[in-house]
């Protein structure tokens, strides 16, 4: 299948590939996807507490050439944007932006999640709000 | 010596035709075009001496007689004849067929349709290295098995199974016994006789021949195989299969064989060790890589590698100057990952992770030097954007133990 050139110059090019501290309670995790599924996404924002601007997004994801590309464009569109706006965002935006076909449409839906995981779980450490539907994987007690 | 891209390793989808086939064929295509068929003149019999001579050099690739090939458009139909054609002839003596759980579409298929016509099929399962246990195979016999079918070798991991053994069970209970030889002809000796086998899919295209021509090999004695046709018309191939001969194709198919049983020898040992060199560049590079599929009973050129953490579609995608298979689900049309890694127990979360790597007689060890540079820097780039990578590596998570939450 080809790919459209977006598509391929995210992929070679990843915008804000790496980690935040999860830890920080500006910080938000999303974790979404599995890997039996072939596709895990995590994206991780720093919010500022005071303006809910997103000042910081970095990912990290295992998947196709297009999960790859709709996780690296959702960490360049949030960056700037207050988290209501971060919310706003839909899949099929994703899809437009990167002309992802039919059988790659998850790939935006898993970048959609993701968006909303990590600002679940920062308003979670935050306090606004109980734990949401969209959440992060959680490692298995061992 | 620079390497010229884009460099093909995937000579289980296809071969590039050799030369010298190609030589040979081209006569059929213009002065001897002929009708095979055509009993009355000189075209018809330069036409025919081509599909006599091809059918000779096929037969004596598997130590089979000419008579035993039958002309097929290629190895689907070629399992298709031999399945359904054995299936419909030998009704009133059973209703049961054996396979097992990783050969090609073209036999499983094949079997789903007959067991919607009320035949019934047993599919065995295979143990972790892809070979199927003997013992289930006696287990599974019933006085109503009519056929075994059971491949040569596995398209995707190479695995070669218990053949001989195979057609030993099999003459001992008196059943038919249908071989899928497609990867394994031309590669390792194949030998109807030695190996018991009563009816051989073979095609052109898997061994340096043209596309669309194939054979099935039917045995005329000990015991001889009936066979009802699927196709009609004028009872071309002893009534088998009818239709106007590919003339040229089939000079091809018999050039290509000609030429693997010259040269099997030296090219198996050759590209062994090409392969060889090739998953030891790769796997002494990487840590967490994983063969598929046992390496004693392997076809000499297939290697197939899981690459944790990276998935191979996005693999792929970073190599893209070279030509292999993956058997994650995003690079076919269904939404699966293989059937055959997931038969052999590999986890659904490898299983994306696999590459195939089918060298073939026109590859060279620079290309293998190129090919494993190429496919470590790009496991090593794609494992920097692993989120499982990071987790396996600098958390200390077991990845495959996690809670994932899958919608």
């Amino acid at each position: 299948m080809a790919y459209s050139d977006k598509v391929i110059d995210h992929y070679n090019n990843p915008r804000n590939v790496g980690s935040l501290d999860k830890k920080d309670k500006n910080v938000g995790t999303g974790l979404v996807g599995a890997p039996e599924c072939g596709d895990v996404m995590k994206l991780q924002m720093k919010i500022n507490p005071e303006t809910r601007v997103i000042e910081e997004a970095k990912f990290k994801t295992f998947g196709c050439g297009s999960a790859i590309a709709s996780s690296s464009l959702a960490t360049e569109w949030v960056r700037g944007k207050t988290v209501e706006e971060a919310l706003a965002i839909k899949n099929t935006d994703i899809v437009r932006e990167l002309s992802l076909p039919p059988v790659k449409i998850h790939c935006s839906v898993l970048a959609e999640d993701a968006i909303k995981a990590a600002i679940s779980d920062w308003k979670q450490k935050a306090g606004e709000s109980k734990p949401a539907a969209v959440e992060a994987a959680t490692p298995a007690h061992s | 010596m620079a390497v010229k891209l884009p460099i093909y390793f995937d000579n289980h989808a296809t071969t590039q035709v050799d030369p010298r086939v190609v030589d040979a064929m081209l006569p059929y295509f213009n002065e001897k075009f002929g009708n095979a068929a055509s009993r009355n003149h000189a075209f018809g019999w330069s036409a025919e001496e081509g599909v006599e001579e091809a059918r000779a050099q096929v037969a004596r690739l598997i130590n089979a007689t000419p008579k035993e090939i039958v002309i097929t458009s290629g190895a689907t139909e070629s399992d298709n004849l031999a399945i359904k054609g054995v299936a419909a002839m030998y009704r009133e003596k059973g209703n049961h067929i054996i396979t097992q759980v990783t050969e090609h579409k073209a036999v499983l298929d094949t079997c789903k349709r007959l067991e919607k016509e009320g035949y019934e099929v047993t599919y065995l399962p295979v143990e972790k290295d892809g070979r199927i246990n003997l013992d289930d195979l006696r287990r599974a016999i019933t006085p109503k098995t009519i056929l075994i079918t059971i491949m040569y070798a596995n398209n995707e991991i190479g695995v070669i199974q218990p053949i001989a053994e195979i057609g030993k069970i099999a003459k001992e209970k008196g059943i038919f016994f249908h071989v899928d030889g497609v990867q394994a002809i031309g590669k390792v000796p194949v030998d109807v006789q030695k190996d018991g086998i009563d009816l051989l899919s073979i095609s052109a295209h898997k061994l340096y021949g043209p596309k669309g021509v194939g054979a099935l090999y039917v045995r005329r004695k000990n015991p001889r195989v009936q066979l009802t046709a699927l196709i009609d018309g004028g009872g071309h191939e002893r009534g088998m299969r009818s239709g106007t001969l590919n003339v040229p194709g089939i000079v091809g198919l018999g050039k290509a064989c000609d030429l693997c049983r010259e040269e099997m020898a030296e090219e198996s040992a050759r590209l062994a060790g090409l392969r060889d060199r090739l998953k030891n560049g790769i796997m002494g590079k990487l840590d967490e890589t994983f063969i598929n599929g046992s390496m004693e009973h392997r076809l000499p050129h297939n290697i197939n590698i899981s690459f944790a953490y990276v998935e191979g579609e996005s693999l792929l995608m970073g190599i893209n100057d070279i030509a292999v298979s993956s058997g994650s689900a995003c690079t076919s049309a269904t939404l699966e990952p293989s059937y055959v890694l997931k038969a052999l127990g590999v986890g659904e979360d490898l299983a994306h992770t696999s590459i195939r790597f089918g060298l073939g007689r026109f590859n060279t060890i620079e290309e293998v030097d190129y090919v494993t540079d190429r496919v470590v820097e790009t496991v090593e780039r794609l494992r920097e954007l692993s989120p499982l990578y990071e987790m396996a590596k600098e958390e200390g998570v077991d990845v495959s133990k996690m809670n994932w939450k899958t919608a």
